[in-house]
């Protein structure tokens, strides 16, 4: 993901997307949209790989939602362009209407149908869907993973199937939205808009409505449909938790202009004072588990850049996990210390010194090719004496699994 | 008190006109009221002024200028003549032609009240589930919607069986064909037949105490369908 000055964007398999839109500042009629904000600018060009998930992160008011509109085309941009996998939805001569983009949309709050059951908002899709599948689109597209080639009645049982088990909401189908909890509600919206077959899963804040238990009661199934879809997901979240937890690719917004983007990783590593998570900064590693140490309950992971000890939360060798490592958690020593009892301790090399706020200051390092921050004081920073380039230990205080 | 074959007819002339308006009035109402619920442009507020003058106008101003339209020189009368079907004042189309202006505010606001009511959300959700802009109408804005439609035709029924002032000037007092319960009663007090007019003029209390009774506890429970004729709370 980069942005598209680049010109690799002609590839098939990106997203391609550029938006302008301005809503007036005196406070016109035309007011529908939740973040029509007057004077707000949303100023995007992004090219964003056409698979896994991409997370829009960003505060409140940040255009994040109001990005995600003009790809649904519920938001129609002044100037727009958004080439979908090769497909043109939108330039200065198309606009197609949502209606006519194969997406799948999850709002932010409750959107059931009020006057259908769970089973009827699922038909509600399935129907128009089936109808769509006829015509020469969408032929192609068996979005799940395990689920058979292209769709006849057989197989849209089958799929029924399949994604009210993914989510688990057999037993809720024959109720009306007001006999469903928050949690209830949004699982269904999400099976609704997996069965109109979409080539495109766009989500806006789909926990942001709901309590801790209910995002926990979630979370899970969200990270089956990561493992389960194989189509790409946009996902907008003010949430850095969520975004660790799921997205594969990070385009961080504020102000509605892209202030990073990128994979994960690289875009959590960065030191960018206008990317200011505060106490959450810090980066995301992907690792398997290499050795369970039965004695002693920890379990070695490889991250690729080397090992890591983690607390055996009932972990199998093999497994991929997601660690994140905060950089309140990293503290840096100019020779290694055997003395300590810290686990993890890594050699690194500081790559980049940015200055914090109050008195602190953010080190970039790099392990063998992987991004890690520290959140040091000053006075620290001066006392070793770092500079890019130099040699160092990290001493990794705390190692979360995230998943 | 029983009614004469003359109020009977009276009383069913009432019902074919109210029954045929209310047909009318849903269909080219629903459009309206769609229209002044979902649009922002400026002609938005003197649409709206039409559509409620009723409310305020005396009927007969109303009726006035519907027989000035309808009649031999009127636009409206003319054209109807080019078409080959007459002129519709003191005919039956007549009366529905007036039924249909002086009832339409009691038929869109309900309607527009139910379909702001309901905001822009289900729709945009339709359009995400592939529902195009006829489907999303009838899959979507008419359920939800639903409560607005009863209480539109209830109350443009109730309104045209108690039109009068409209009647008389358009419509006359033809037996069979233009003589509604509500002329008819105004005959009997003329004629100083009070009995037939207590009987007729009963006949209208009830119905009319019956219907508004069963709206109002339909709505008991609804809030999608207040009854403030004309003024938007929001």
């Amino acid at each position: 993901m980069s942005h598209s000055t680049e010109e690799q964007n002609k590839s098939e398999n990106n997203i391609d997307l550029r938006f302008l839109l301005s809503y007036l500042a005196q406070g016109s009629g035309k007011g529908t949209s939740d973040n029509g904000t007057p004077g707000f600018t949303l100023d995007v060009d992004l090219s964003i790989p056409g698979q896994g998930i991409t997370a829009f992160f960003g505060h409140s008011g940040s255009g994040k939602t109001t990005l995600l509109r003009c790809i649904a085309g519920l938001e129609h941009a002044q100037q727009g362009r958004l080439i979908v996998n090769g497909e043109t939805w939108q330039d200065d001569n198309t606009f197609l209407p949502t209606h006519q983009r194969p997406l799948g949309y999850v709002f932010q709050e409750a959107s059931l149908f009020p006057h259908l059951t769970a089973m009827g908002n699922l038909k509600y899709a399935m129907k128009r869907a089936h109808r769509h599948s006829l015509g020469p689109e969408g032929r192609h597209s068996p979005h799940l993973r395990h689920s058979g080639e292209g769709r006849n009645p057989q197989n849209e049982g089958n799929q029924l199937d399949h994604i009210t088990h993914l989510l688990g909401i057999q037993h809720l189908l024959t109720r009306h939205p007001h006999q469903l909890s928050g949690g209830e509600r949004q699982r269904v919206a999400i099976a609704r808009a997996l069965l109109i077959n979409p080539r495109l899963l766009l989500m806006d804040e789909p926990l942001a409505s709901l309590d801790l238990a209910r995002k926990q009661e979630i979370m899970p199934y969200l990270e089956a449909l990561h493992r389960e879809l194989s189509i790409p997901i946009l996902y907008v979240s003010h949430s850095i938790d969520e975004v660790a937890r799921l997205a594969d690719h990070l385009v961080a917004l504020d102000q509605g202009k892209v202030i990073a983007a990128g994979p994960l990783g690289e875009t959590l590593a960065s030191v960018d004072s206008r990317l200011d998570l505060g106490e959450e900064t810090g980066v995301v590693w992907e690792a398997t588990v290499e050795e369970i140490d039965r004695q002693w309950h920890l379990a070695r992971a490889n991250f690729g850049g080397g090992d890591l000890w983690l607390r055996d939360s009932g972990l199998e060798v093999g497994q991929r996990i997601r660690v994140r490592i905060l950089a309140n958690d990293v503290s840096l020593a100019l020779e290694r210390h055997e003395d300590s009892s810290i686990l993890n301790i890594l050699p690194a090399t500081v790559t980049e010194i940015a200055s914090g706020t109050e008195g602190a200051a953010l080190v970039k390092l790099d392990v063998k090719g992987f991004a890690l921050v520290a959140k040091l004081t000053r006075r620290s920073v001066a006392h070793l004496d770092l500079l890019g380039g130099k040699p160092v230990w990290g001493q990794l205080k705390s190692v979360a699994l995230i998943n | 008190m029983g009614l004469s074959a003359a109020d009977l007819s009276a009383i069913w002339l009432t019902v074919k006109l109210a029954s045929v308006t209310t047909v009318l009035l849903l269909i080219i109402g629903t459009p309206i009221a769609w229209w002044l619920a979902r649009s922002n442009r400026w002609w938005k507020g003197p649409v709206s002024a039409i559509v409620a003058m009723p409310l305020v106008l005396p009927p007969t101003v109303l009726g006035f200028y519907l027989l000035m339209a309808m009649g031999p020189n009127g636009p409206f009368g003319q054209m109807t003549q080019a078409i080959g079907i007459g002129l519709l004042p003191f005919t039956f189309w007549g009366l529905v032609v007036g039924s249909i202006f002086y009832s339409m505010p009691f038929v869109v606001q309900p309607l527009q009240n139910a379909m702001e009511a309901m905001g822009q959300r289900p729709l945009e959700v339709a359009a995400t589930l592939r529902a195009g802009p006829w489907d999303r109408f009838f899959s979507v804005v008419v359920p939800l919607a639903k409560p607005g439609f009863i209480t539109a035709s209830i109350l443009g029924f109730a309104h045209t069986v108690g039109e009068f002032g409209v009647v008389l000037m358009i419509g006359g007092n033809i037996p069979d064909e233009t003589r509604v319960a509500s002329v008819a009663i105004y005959d009997h007090v003329e004629a100083l037949d009070y009995a037939n007019a207590h009987g007729l003029s009963a006949v209208l209390l009830v119905f009319s105490f019956a219907v508004l009774a069963a709206l109002y506890s339909f709505n008991r429970n609804r809030r999608s369908t207040n009854l403030n004729y004309g003024v938007n709370p929001s």
